[in-house]
């Protein structure tokens, strides 16, 4: 957040309707981003946010309040325009074009042309931490009753596999397109900024060439 | 007693860590976890919004009108709550029945409450939550006890409150009290940091936590309060006097619409500093729970008691 930087630094919209965001606003904050938490349609305009992080959390709450509070259409719309977003575990979910085993009546977004399925790893006796072989290098992860990233389409990028480098055949965890990254685990918890860093890379960049939509 | 201690992270996943257990609390934030006694209830909990369920046999006001011992669940009815929802499901343990929690983390059951609403086990020891790979929440009525509690290993606090009374003045004082006393905890730090010693002989907890706890203003894992919300605006008062999140136990069952009042709740909870959306939540939910006044419980009546 240094003023000597010539570039003001990237306004990250942070979802807050419940789940971990302050750790997200926490390691935002630590790689000079400016991070808002918007729990509202209007704090979401009023954030005119170059970024947008979805946090983990339950994502049948997230989604029954997304759509209770009005939410979904604007972020749906801003997506559209190209808005850069990082989600992690609720928010891989929730960036899904397919849940596999929603919870009754749960949507999500559709931004990301994959499948994936809820708690696929087990139930909380199963969470682990693991560091994995990642496209961007080893990356510590905590995986909490985490889903896995079943099958992905065309333009999605396979950024990590549990147990295999992203070559192998482990079970898919984190993926990108050109505007979206989208993790099974929670690097904002191991204290990893690999992903958070390479997202804010990409907000500086779609920011430079103007094609980030409002 | 290395509480933050960073799990070891390596390619062979690792389990039950701290950062783990607490971690899945931080996934909890924001939320309305609700007491359910049949999977009914809780596809209903899950529907409305709810973060967690809490698998019981009876609610809070149940087991204070019936009487008797109040014990940990069956298993039949718990392993039917865990198949009917995907969110998360906690149970009950009796105070120092580490039994019980043995057998509830077979079950697979995502939490452990160590909870002053069953009878106590143990009027001495609570459960050493260390050795289990399962995470426990457990309640306080005051900092002291909560850091007991960390000591102990549990990986989430909630204050105690009254349960199943419908009255929430007591969640109220401890919730007020335990961020009271953090706040004191931390201008003593600032002020005389050599006077943390005897902080912690006060407080009857481990210097390590108490300082902790006193340099960075906040407990190391989640706060949430349970006991008597039964409302909208009262989940929404106990998340702007600095709750994570909200426990709720017969205030939704016990009322005259719960699926309703459920998801009321669970909205008031996310947008708990906007007085409209609580305004909006709380219109047409019919019959509240008829609730006791807590001033007129008999002293061994009152369950905020068991625990120390």
């Amino acid at each position: 957040m240094s003023i000597l930087t010539t570039a003001p630094a990237p306004r990250i919209a942070v979802l807050a309707l419940q789940g971990g965001v302050a750790e997200h606003v926490a390691m935002l904050e630590s790689l000079g981003a400016e991070a808002l938490v918007v729990r509202s349609p209007r704090s979401l305009a009023a954030a005119a946010a170059d970024g947008l992080v979805l946090p983990g959390g339950e994502s049948s709450t997230v989604d029954r309040l997304l759509r209770r509070f009005g939410m979904r259409e604007p972020l749906i719309e801003l997506l559209d325009g190209g808005l850069p977003v990082l989600g992690t575990c609720a928010g891989l979910i929730t960036l899904a074009e397919v849940i596999r085993d929603p919870a009754p009546g749960q949507q999500s977004l559709g931004l990301i042309p994959m499948t994936v399925r809820r708690n696929a790893f087990g139930r909380q006796v199963d969470s682990a931490t693991e560091t994995l072989d990642s496209a961007l290098g080893p990356v510590k992860a905590a995986f909490i009753r985490a889903p896995e990233v079943v099958s992905v389409r065309a333009g999605v990028e396979i950024l990590a596999r549990r147990g295999t480098g992203v070559d192998g055949d482990g079970p898919i965890v984190a993926v990108g397109t050109g505007q979206a990254i989208a993790l099974s685990f929670h690097p904002e918890l191991t204290g990893d900024t690999t992903f958070h860093g390479e997202f804010l890379r990409r907000v500086r960049a779609a920011k430079l060439d103007g094609v980030q939509g409002r | 007693m290395a509480l933050m201690t960073q799990t070891a992270l390596d390619s062979t996943p690792a389990t039950g860590s701290p950062l783990l257990k607490r971690g899945l609390a931080e996934m909890l934030k924001g939320g309305v976890i609700m007491d359910v006694v049949t999977a009914e209830q809780a596809r209903i909990a899950e529907d409305a919004g709810a973060v967690a369920v809490m698998a019981l046999e009876r609610v809070p006001a149940d087991i204070r009108a019936q009487g008797g011992v109040a014990r940990m669940s069956d298993p039949d009815l718990i392993d039917q709550i865990v198949e009917s929802v995907s969110i998360p499901v906690m149970a009950k343990a009796r105070i120092g029945h580490f039994v019980e929690a043995q057998v509830l983390q077979e079950l697979g059951v995502d939490y452990i409450d160590e909870s002053e609403v069953l009878s106590p086990a143990d009027y001495v020891n609570h459960i050493d939550k260390h050795s289990f790979t399962v995470p426990f929440v457990c309640g306080a009525t005051n900092l002291g006890e909560a850091l007991r509690r960390l000591a102990e290993g549990a990986a989430m606090i909630r204050s105690k409150g009254e349960a199943g009374t419908g009255d929430v003045s007591e969640a109220t004082k401890h919730i007020r009290t335990i961020r009271k006393q953090i706040a004191d905890l931390q201008a003593t730090f600032r002020a005389n940091p050599d006077e943390l010693f005897v902080a912690a002989k006060e407080l009857q907890a481990p210097y390590d936590i108490v300082r902790e706890v006193a340099e960075t203003g906040k407990l190391p894992v989640v706060l949430f309060t349970a006991g008597g919300v039964a409302t909208p605006a009262d989940a929404a008062m106990m998340m702007q006097l600095g709750a994570d999140g909200v426990f709720v136990g017969s205030g939704i069952f016990k009322s005259g619409d719960p699926a309703r009042r459920a998801e009321a709740i669970v909205a008031a909870t996310a947008q708990y500093d906007d007085p409209a959306a609580i305004a909006q939540a709380s219109r047409g939910l019919g019959e509240a729970m008829v609730g006791i006044n807590v001033g007129d419980l008999p002293a061994p009546h009152r369950l905020a008691e068991r625990g120390w």
